[in-house]
């Protein structure tokens, strides 16, 4: 699986959708992610690129594509793999 | 209620554009309200933790206008159902969603909060001491309201601001919405000491949430506990707030793990935390763990509040005197609400409990007097802190769905609905979740041949739980 594939899959899981529309996705933009579904996010990107993630990054993740940056740039995650 | 004008110049109010209302400028927008109401009545007050709706509450119960307060994002069908239910004579909702009531006229708009009129006048006769409305399990659409006095949110407060010794210099933030009793209680303790709320819809996964602490410097906030499971995620305990004071948590039973966790960071880094108990039956709060017991006695919801008294009964309703004996917990106090309403002409009705409270909860005392949560009597779960009854629940997936055959049980944060038809098993999660308001993943959808029921044709909700294991 790519790294672009873990990462859908990780908003797949947590908000139980398709995963085509998990690009487009924002924070409240859907009922299932809200702060209770946005920790369940956090925990899946972290098993599923065994990281710990640091308090302003997990607060940062606002959007699909803010995630992408933040776990490229600071998680040394490589999205072309 | 509120003396708003003796604080004059103190800033009651710090919205999230960083606008600061003083005590004067805030008693004039709750008069300015107000004064379109001519005469003692019901009103819902849609909330959100915004200006518009705290001028509501307070100008409502200032001027002896009862509200019921409701979430504005309160699902369509259960709110129409509350309307024809209560025939509130106005409701004060966020601007952004007046559209919805075209058939109610505007008569008041400020602070993107407007004030509409129902076709209803005085429908119900109001009791004088009642004061206040708050729902118990609204999410699952129960009628069910409990009723409020002046006298009980005046003794809670008063307790409340004398047990966690508040004064002007505090600043909370809020973390819990003010149409749950805990959160308005935050609210009602700062406004009766002429301190200051820093007002956000935002949440602790939100960083202007943390922008706003900081920047607005704010001394406390409250929490459920799933409240507490997230900032230990957010690994809370390596962030720098030097404002902060203290912490308080109730709305369900912390986990003794992270009950201790906090107690000992609250030490360590000079802050308080404080573990409470209560039930909206008791208007908000009925006992807390003194800060400096919290390490000590971790796991334990404490001692009464000030003015209140705890008693245990056992199954004959006599009183237990051995402490680590369980009984059922009784409070006594001025705080103990008058009793519910289920349909309009109950809102008449006076105290039908003068001043005691049977809890439903089950607890014991150590031999030190402090009480501990051990179970509960009725059937019901604490889901990120909201009170969602089970027998509710299963009513309304039976309501939604006749053919199903349904059963709830669980623990808190953590539901389990089963059922007996695989085909419905997305669309039960998704109409409990949107009917709730609650993140779906509380809810666990289990599929099974047959619900276990006893001859009388009662459901055997311990068998269920055996299938389970």
């Amino acid at each position: 699986m790519s790294n672009l594939e873990k990462y859908t899959n990780a908003f797949v899981q947590a908000f139980e959708i398709e995963p085509k529309d998990a690009p487009a996705l924002k924070y409240q933009d859907i009922k299932a992610w809200d702060s209770v579904g946005h920790m369940g996010l956090v925990a899946n990107l972290e098993e599923a690129f065994d990281i710990m993630m640091e308090t302003e990054d997990i607060i940062d993740l606002s959007s699909f594509e803010k995630g992408k940056e933040i776990l490229s740039q600071k998680y040394d995650v490589d999205f072309a793999q | 209620m509120w003396n708003l004008n003796k604080f004059q110049d103190n800033i009651a109010i710090i919205t999230e554009d960083n606008k600061k209302i003083n005590y004067k400028e805030f008693d004039d927008y709750c008069k300015s309200l107000t004064v379109n109401i001519p005469k003692r009545c019901l009103v819902f007050n849609l909330c959100r933790n915004e200006i518009g709706s705290l001028v509501g509450y307070i100008g409502f119960l200032n001027k002896k206008i009862v509200p019921l307060m409701l979430k504005s994002d309160l699902d369509d069908e259960l709110l129409n159902f509350m309307l024809n239910t209560y025939k509130p004579d106005y409701i004060n909702v966020p601007s952004d969603i007046k559209d919805k009531f075209e058939n109610y006229g505007c008569v008041y708009e400020n602070l993107n909060y407007t004030l509409l009129k129902t076709p209803f006048n005085n429908e119900y006769e109001l009791n004088p001491e009642l004061a206040l409305l708050l729902t118990t399990s609204g999410s699952t659409g129960s009628p069910k309201l409990v009723r409020q006095s002046y006298k009980n949110i005046e003794a809670n407060t008063k307790s409340i601001v004398e047990y966690l010794s508040l004064d002007e210099t505090e600043r909370a933030i809020t973390t819990l919405p003010m149409n749950y009793t805990y959160g308005l209680s935050i609210i009602n303790t700062h406004l009766w000491v002429g301190a200051s709320l820093v007002l956000t819809e935002k949440g602790l996964m939100q960083k202007e949430f943390w922008s706003q602490f900081k920047d607005y410097e704010a001394t406390s906030f409250g929490g459920v506990p799933y409240t507490y499971e997230m900032l230990n995620r957010l690994r809370f305990f390596r962030m720098n707030l030097p404002s902060l004071r203290y912490m308080t948590q109730a709305g369900g039973k912390l986990s003794p793990e992270l009950h201790e966790q906090f107690a000992s960071w609250a030490k360590e880094n000079n802050k308080k935390f404080i573990v409470m108990y209560g039930q909206t039956e008791a208007t908000a709060r009925m006992s807390y763990l003194p800060a400096e017991k919290s390490l000590e006695k971790y796991g334990s919801m404490g001692i009464a509040i000030p003015g209140g008294k705890f008693s245990l009964i056992d199954a004959e309703g006599n009183i237990i005197k051995a402490p680590e004996t369980v009984g059922e917990l009784v409070y006594e106090g001025d705080n103990v609400t008058l009793g519910y309403a289920q349909k309009g002409e109950d809102l008449a009705l006076g105290d039908e409990r003068n001043g005691k409270l049977i809890t439903g909860d089950m607890a014991k005392f150590d031999k030190d007097g402090f009480f501990y949560i051990v179970g509960r009597k009725k059937r019901f779960l604490k889901i990120f802190g909201n009170r969602v009854n089970l027998d509710e629940t299963e009513r309304l997936i039976k309501a939604h769905f006749p053919m199903l055959e349904c059963a709830c049980t669980g623990i808190d944060d953590k539901m389990d609905i089963y059922i007996t038809d695989e085909n419905c098993k997305k669309e039960v999660s998704d109409f409990i979740s949107q009917k709730t308001g609650l993140n779906f993943t509380a809810f666990r959808v289990i599929v099974i041949k047959e619900i276990p029921k006893n001859e009388a044709g009662k459901t055997l909700y311990k068998n269920l739980e055996l299938i389970n294991a």
